[in-house]
């Protein structure tokens, strides 16, 4: 072996550490990533139960409020075309909230020492590969809710309406991942941040307008789904499915405190992916000791 | 030229518990380093501190002259850690988890192919190269985890009971191993509790013990510089104290005998430091006789490392572990310890 390698190690010594450090990140990040999808890959069923728990959430939903009054959810509004923009964030939500799952069972089983000893760039690498892996999760998921309530007489929007829906499922997916991992490495172990997950999980659906609108909510709770960021992603691409013309001017939430444009809620989910990011940051910098 | 490690004055509680005292060694490049002691003697912890995964209180550690707190990443860098614990991802491939691995450590990717090649080879793992390392044996992971932690030629490798609950050919494949990565000008720094294991591959070694080094030197050294031969004795199978003590003061006024240690956790067996090449063996043996003492067993030795703990702490490496044993809570460290 020492022949075959010494010509290169000299060569490899001799590289500056630091010579490219987003460079470096992308490596990392990458090869973070492909380990996630190689998982994924060996463990199909994840994949497919993460595809047809959401249509069916839109089937029984749909379903479930077939025979409510015309007109309740709007003008010529059926449930089904209303529920389909909150399944979208509910499921995209669900998943990001999961992320740190990995994490901590990377960390339960010793796994994360492997990256922690590593030289890596910055381990905002452990997060972006998360927030890859389960944005391309969200984003196939949303595809097929899309698909599918389209079969269900919801329509389709035009290319920048599900341009401006991808972008919000971003958003949401790396703020909310971002928030997942840093539980992941604050708290002592799965069985705690199951159990966060658990309590945080419904009653944010619950406390948003994913079910239903602002309008049938009492005072208290209309204050506390406008303050809940679920409700930013999923009034706008409620919207964008119930109107064909919409800009980022046009109000989409009549929150108690005022009303809420297309391009308010953009920024607030930027401002909440930001926040994110940049709460886990002393948690992701600390030697874990 | 810096030392391989350099170690001062290292400190590390946690809570109440002192895991490190106060340890300070140095590991010139290009030898095999062991760091020998009980359970719960600070090991781990040390070199947790070392690659960087654990803060410590007080104390510098350097890496070739860099500074492990201060400039952590050009630290890891230089640094290959090989965990107690074996950890691999079940649902990847041998190759898939060193390809992470040469990522995770910016290997150029041509070359990381060939290092990849050369690895799995030089540990004798192509036959399962593409196999998941969920199916491996713990010999197979073990040498996995040893691939992975050398992937980036570090200047020094850091193992942690590398050969902890391996069968014996396994073991001496790790031997092997480690001798051909030092022969190679790999440093190579490992804990172990196994006496023979450190006595024949360690140049040096540092006794450790609840949290601070007893003893440093290579093996030879400290087995001289105890000093004289071993007699371990024993009266009957468990002696009560009062003839254990009445054994000591007959044989302490022998002139061949320059120390008895009582061993009370072995049943208040004798341990006699002798004047080698004298006829200590049967002088203890008459003298027993003289007093009136039974003999139960007696056996003559040249000193051991373990001899070398023993004089430094009035109790054998065993009977350390077991003390350990029973005194630790494994289930809460290995919560704290797992990230
Ligand atoms: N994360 C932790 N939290 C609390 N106490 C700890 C932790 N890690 C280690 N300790 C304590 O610190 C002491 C030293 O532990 P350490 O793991 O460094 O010993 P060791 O020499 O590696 O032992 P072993 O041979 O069993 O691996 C022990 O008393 C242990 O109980
Ligand atoms: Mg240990």
């Amino acid at each position: 072996m020492s022949t075959t390698l010494s010509p290169s190690q000299t060569s490899l010594k001799n590289a500056e550490p630091t010579s490219n450090p987003f460079g470096e990140f992308l490596q990392e990040t990458g090869a973070l990533a492909r380990r996630l999808f190689i998982q994924l890959q060996r463990r199909p069923s994840t994949l497919a139960a993460g595809i047809i728990q959401p249509l069916m959430w839109l089937i029984l939903f749909g379903a479930l409020f077939q025979n409510a009054p015309a007109g309740l959810f709007g003008n010529d509004i059926s449930y089904g075309k209303f529920i389909g923009a909150g399944i979208i964030v509910f499921t995209a939500f669900g998943g990001a909230l999961n992320a740190g799952l990995p994490v901590m069972f990377d960390r339960e089983f010793g796994f994360l020492n492997r990256l922690l000893v590593a030289p890596l760039a910055s381990r905002y690498s452990i997060v972006a590969a998360s927030a890859i892996f389960i944005a391309t999760l969200s984003l196939i998921q949303t595809a097929a809710i899309v698909v599918m309530s389209a079969f269900l007489g919801a329509g389709l929007p035009g290319i920048p309406g599900l341009a401006v829906m991808t972008f919000i499922v971003l958003l949401l997916v790396l703020g909310v991942t971002a928030l997942s991992l840093g539980l992941a490495f604050s708290l002592p172990g799965h069985i705690e941040l199951i159990a966060v997950i658990f309590v945080t999980n419904l009653p944010l659906l619950f406390a948003s307008t994913a079910l239903v609108p602002l309008s049938f909510m009492p005072g208290w709770l209309q204050w506390v789904a406008s303050l809940n960021p679920l409700s930013y992603a999923i009034e706008p691409i409620r919207y964008i499915y119930l109107h064909q013309d919409w800009s980022l001017a046009s109000v989409v939430m009549q929150a108690p405190f005022g009303e809420v444009t297309m391009g308010a809620a953009l920024a607030v989910l930027i401002g909440f992916a930001l926040v994110s990011l940049l709460l886990i940051q002393p948690r992701l910098r600390r030697s874990l000791a | 030229m810096a030392p391989a490690v350099l170690i001062e004055h290292l400190k590390k509680s946690y809570g109440t518990v002192e895991a490190v005292k106060d340890v300070s060694l140095q590991v010139e490049s290009g030898e095999i380093f062991g760091l020998l002691g009980p359970n719960g003697a600070g090991k781990t912890t040390t070199l947790r501190c070392l690659c960087t995964l654990t803060e410590p209180d007080a104390g510098a550690i350097e890496v070739s002259g860099v500074s492990a707190i201060d400039n952590p990443r050009l630290a890891r860098q230089k640094l290959g850690y090989v965990a107690q614990e074996v950890a691999i991802d079940k649902v990847l491939t041998g190759r898939e988890l060193l390809q992470l691995q040469a990522a995770l450590y910016h290997l150029p990717r041509a070359f990381a192919k060939e290092r990849i090649d050369s690895m799995l080879k030089l540990l004798a793992l192509q036959d399962y190269a593409d196999k998941k390392s969920g199916t491996y044996s713990g010999g197979l992971k073990k040498r996995l985890d040893l691939a992975a932690g050398l992937l980036h030629q570090p200047d020094v490798l850091v193992l942690d009971e590398p050969t902890v609950g391996l069968d014996i050919e396994s073991r001496s494949a790790v031997w092997d191993f480690l001798r051909q990565i030092k022969a190679q000008g790999t440093t190579v720094l490992l804990t172990s509790h196994y006496l023979e294991e450190i006595d024949i591959l360690a140049d040096r070694v540092a006794i450790i013990d609840r949290g601070k080094v007893i003893a440093c030197g290579t093996p030879s050294e400290l087995k001289d510089k105890v000093g004289g031969d071993r007699i371990t004795l024993r009266i009957r199978e468990f002696a009560p104290v009062e003839e254990a003590e009445k054994a000591r003061s007959v044989l302490q006024d022998l002139p061949a005998v320059q120390e008895v240690i009582i061993n009370s956790a072995q049943g208040n067996s004798l341990n006699l430091v002798v004047s080698p090449q004298s006829n200590a063996l049967s002088a203890v043996q008459q003298a027993l006789q003289a007093a009136g003492l039974p003999t139960f067993g007696i056996a003559q030795a040249r000193p051991s490392l373990d001899d070398v703990y023993l004089a430094a702490t009035g109790r054998t490496l065993l009977d350390a572990e077991i003390a350990a044993a029973s005194t630790r809570d494994e289930k809460k460290e290995r919560k704290q310890n797992m990230r």
